[in-house]
């Protein structure tokens, strides 16, 4: 390698400021490999983790830090499906939340109101089996989407279809967050 | 001198320079400390052959201070002085503490953290906390021979950003220095895994004295990854004691106890619990110094009976570890059992059942937690052995926010983020001309402020006159490996920025450690300069070697003019290291710091494109 003699003490830039699958060596696309993507992550936080360095120097704790973080950062949007979709249509210059909800299509907005109303009605009833249902349904809407993006990020390139995906899949996590804390109410 | 030695890279150097490095875990009931000595992780025995050291301590009138089985056995004599189970109080103010009604303390409401009046005056849990460590320091550097160059200390996993800072803040005034903050399930997981060499998802359910902790794992190639901890910070085996306690007064018909017998009737209740656990029945006959008699049998079921809320309880953030990392019982392939309270057969029995499966239980549930803190305090120091490659990735346990507009808490990194960590978010100003943005750092689950806990408030000022919203603020979030949080504030416009340790509401000042150190020192007369170079020593050692073995690692990144810098400013601390100078000290090991900056870029560099390349150091 050759070290850039002007740099001191802090991250490489050119490495530090490289795109997340970059950083990973991984294909820049939806489908990822989960076992080389976790594999790389292992290796990689072997490298620069904190408790790698904690008995050097200072600035070498601090750039541990700095570098754990960045990796941290990384396997995490790229590890779940949809913040690595939201990362693809971002590498494209396309910011998912910030687009017109509108465009969402009428079937997935009557969907959204059902599912809606099925929550509500199973935490007013107190019901976790009608819970769980309904998280199962949600499961399986969320793998068609995931099935979907395959094929308009990896395939057709179609980023306008991929971001209504993403954002009808930004719906369904709300949604299954909102189940999980209805669980925890009943919990309680 | 000494010759410049040549190791494997991140191993340590050679045996004769084998760093002396314990794991503390600091326990509600009971604290151990615990090292490595010739590979081997060993509980350290005070000079009786006794593990534990119970958590308590007893200030008397005549300054002098009792710390572990005597300060327990002074409990009913003394209640109010002898300070136990003092870990329910670290970072938490009165209004915080459960049962305040049937403790023999009288407390004071401190700014931050409750403090207990005793007959040496106020006492904060912080100092009554660094007390004890200060007891098991003192027991392993006698017992290793020399002083620590660091100390990993265990903490719950559920603890807040507050209770952690606490306990840093009480290591740094016992006199250690701090390698590491563990969370307590994990260390009973490295404990547990590298001793079975186990595979796959793994739940670490821990019940200690006033904690509960459950911790999801995954283990796969000498990786613990932690996916998701839940817990509840104010939940323990003394509880089950309370419960027993109220029974006892109940069945017995007696009126309040004094505060003696309270403290008898407390022992007596833990006594019962404890023997519960090998009896069906147990019989409880006394007579207090109110001349009442105690005479009751109390069975296993009736134990059980009275407890089962307790039990309950415990699998409720069960539940949500499992949820939150995605998981069912199914995937679960054993469930670690740690902490004393784990023996009653109770709860054995519902995390059994909970489960599907018989936990295990092979491995002390007093002692793993130390010795798991001291595996990982030996390959912090820079013991690393050949074939020690293990990493460990935990999580914060509860999200971290700011407070927004109507008193709602807007989260900035969500709960079971690994860490480090770092966010960032923008904010702007809601009125016009507004100057100064005032920020509010909380941690919890709820949406409103009320229900978080407030880690700090600082004050973003100098903010340019601009109309509402036009204004942009970036507060940054970064949590280090230890859990614990710094939060800075940046106006994008101007680039004014504010920055904060998280610590003023709940942990202590720099100023205020500073003075307990000061106090504390002259209270036992310890040589403060003394003790100070000592830590300087030990420090620049430390500093020389891991120099040194970054050098033969990858000593070919440097020039000869850098090397030769390097090695000047190596031999310059190996010089003042011999004397007593502390400013010379300090100023050589800040060279040597300086000097090795742009090397430690480089190698980290290198470490990156090795790990990159996925190939071994041997083909490059």
């Amino acid at each position: 390698m050759n070290p850039d003699p002007t740099a001191s003490g802090l991250p490489d830039a050119e490495l530090f400021s490289r795109d997340h699958f970059e950083l990973f060596a991984l294909p820049r696309r939806f489908v990822i490999d989960d076992r080389s993507l976790e594999s790389r992550y292992h290796e990689l936080q072997s490298s620069v983790h904190p408790d790698r360095h904690a008995s050097s120097p200072e600035a070498e704790r601090r750039l541990s830090m700095q570098w754990s973080t960045r990796i941290n950062e990384a396997y995490r949007l790229l590890r779940t499906p949809l913040s690595r979709a939201r990362y693809l249509l971002e590498l494209d210059g396309i910011d998912v939340a910030a687009e017109n909800n509108t465009a969402m299509p009428a079937d997935f907005l009557m969907q959204q109101m059902e599912w809606r109303e099925a929550l509500d009605e199973a935490r007013d009833a107190r019901d976790a089996g009608a819970l769980d249902e309904l998280a199962r349904m949600l499961r399986h809407a969320r793998r068609d989407a995931e099935e979907l993006l395959v094929r308009q990020l990896d395939a057709e390139h179609d980023t306008v279809g991929a971001a209504a995906t993403v954002r009808r899949m930004m719906f369904i996590a709300r949604l299954a967050e909102d189940i999980a804390e209805a669980h925890e109410t009943l919990d309680n | 001198m000494a010759l410049l030695q040549i190791a494997e890279p991140g191993e340590s150097t050679a045996p004769h320079q084998h760093r002396l490095a314990a794991g503390i875990d600091l326990g509600t009931t009971n604290s151990l400390v615990a090292s490595v000595r010739n590979g081997v992780p060993l509980v350290l025995n005070d000079e009786h052959g006794r593990a534990l050291l119970p958590s308590v301590v007893r200030y008397l009138a005549d300054g002098s201070t009792v710390i572990g089985h005597a300060a327990r056995a002074a409990q009913a004599l003394d209640p109010r002085n002898t300070i136990a189970s003092v870990k329910r109080f670290m970072g938490r103010g009165v209004a915080d503490v459960a049962h305040v009604e049937s403790m023999p303390y009288v407390f004071e409401d401190a700014p931050g953290m409750v403090r207990l009046r005793t007959a040496q005056g106020a006492k904060s849990p912080v100092e009554v906390s660094a007390d004890i460590l200060r007891a098991l320091r003192e027991r392993a550097e006698a017992s290793l021979g020399g002083p620590l160059t660091g100390a990993v200390i265990t903490v719950p996993a559920y603890f807040d950003d507050a209770q952690r800072q606490a306990t840093k803040d009480a290591a740094r005034l016992a006199g250690l220095d701090v390698l590491r903050l563990l969370n307590e399930p994990t260390a009973a997981a490295i404990a547990y895994g590298l001793d079975n060499a186990s595979e796959g998802i793994y739940a670490v359910y821990d019940l200690g004295g006033g904690t509960f902790d459950i911790s999801i794992l995954k283990l796969s190639r000498g990786v613990f990854e932690v996916l998701a901890t839940s817990g509840d910070a104010a939940l323990g085996g003394d509880d089950f004691d309370h419960r027993v306690y109220c029974w006892l007064i109940e069945a017995s018909r007696i009126g309040p106890p004094s505060l003696e017998d309270m403290r008898t009737l407390y022992m007596e209740a833990r006594r019962a619990k404890e023997a519960l656990s090998g009896a069906d029945d147990v019989h409880v006959g006394l007579k207090l110094s109110s001349g009442d008699e105690i005479d009751v049998h109390l069975t296993r079921e009736a134990f059980a009976a009275m407890t089962k809320t307790l039990v309950d309880k415990t699998l409720v953030p069960t539940r949500k570890a499992l949820r939150d990392a995605g998981l069912s019982v199914e995937d679960v392939k054993g469930v670690v059992m740690v902490g004393g309270a784990t023996r009653m057969p109770q709860v054995q029995r519902a995390v059994g059942d909970f489960f599907g499966q018989v936990p295990l239980t092979n491995l002390d549930p007093d002692k793993v937690v130390a010795i798991g803190a001291a595996i990982q305090a030996n390959v912090l120091a820079g013991n690393r052995a050949a074939g020690e490659d293990w990493l460990l990735l935990d999580v914060i346990p509860l999200s971290l926010g700011l407070e927004t507009m109507g008193g709602l808490v807007e989260k900035i990194i969500p709960r079971n983020s690994t860490i480090p960590t770092a966010r960032a978010q923008e904010f702007t100003t809601y009125r016009d001309g507004q100057t100064a943005m005032a920020i509010h750092v909380l941690q919890g689950e709820r949406e409103r402020v009320t229900d978080c806990r407030s880690l700090a408030r600082f004050e973003l000022r100098g903010i340019p006159p601009m109309v509402a919203g036009a204004a942009r603020i970036r507060v940054s979030f970064q949590v280090d490996a230890d859990g614990l949080l710094a939060v800075s504030a940046r106006e994008l416009g101007t680039g004014i920025e504010a920055r904060i340790e998280v610590k003023p509401s709940y942990g202590l000042g720099d100023d205020e450690v500073a003075r307990m150190l000061r106090d504390g020192f002259d209270h036992v007369q310890d040589d403060i300069a003394a003790r100070a170079l000592a830590e300087q020593k030990v420090d620049a050692t430390r500093l020389i070697d891991a120099t040194q073995t970054a050098l033969a690692a990858d000593g070919d990144l440097l020039d000869g003019a850098e090397r030769a810098a390097v090695d000047a400013a190596v031999r310059a601390l190996a010089e003042v290291v011999e004397g007593d100078d502390t400013a010379a000290l300090r100023a050589a090991v800040e060279v040597l710091g300086r000097a090795t900056d742009e090397f430690a870029a480089r190698r980290m560099n290198r470490g990156i494109q090795r790990a990159l390349a996925g190939r071994s150091i041997e083909s490059l």
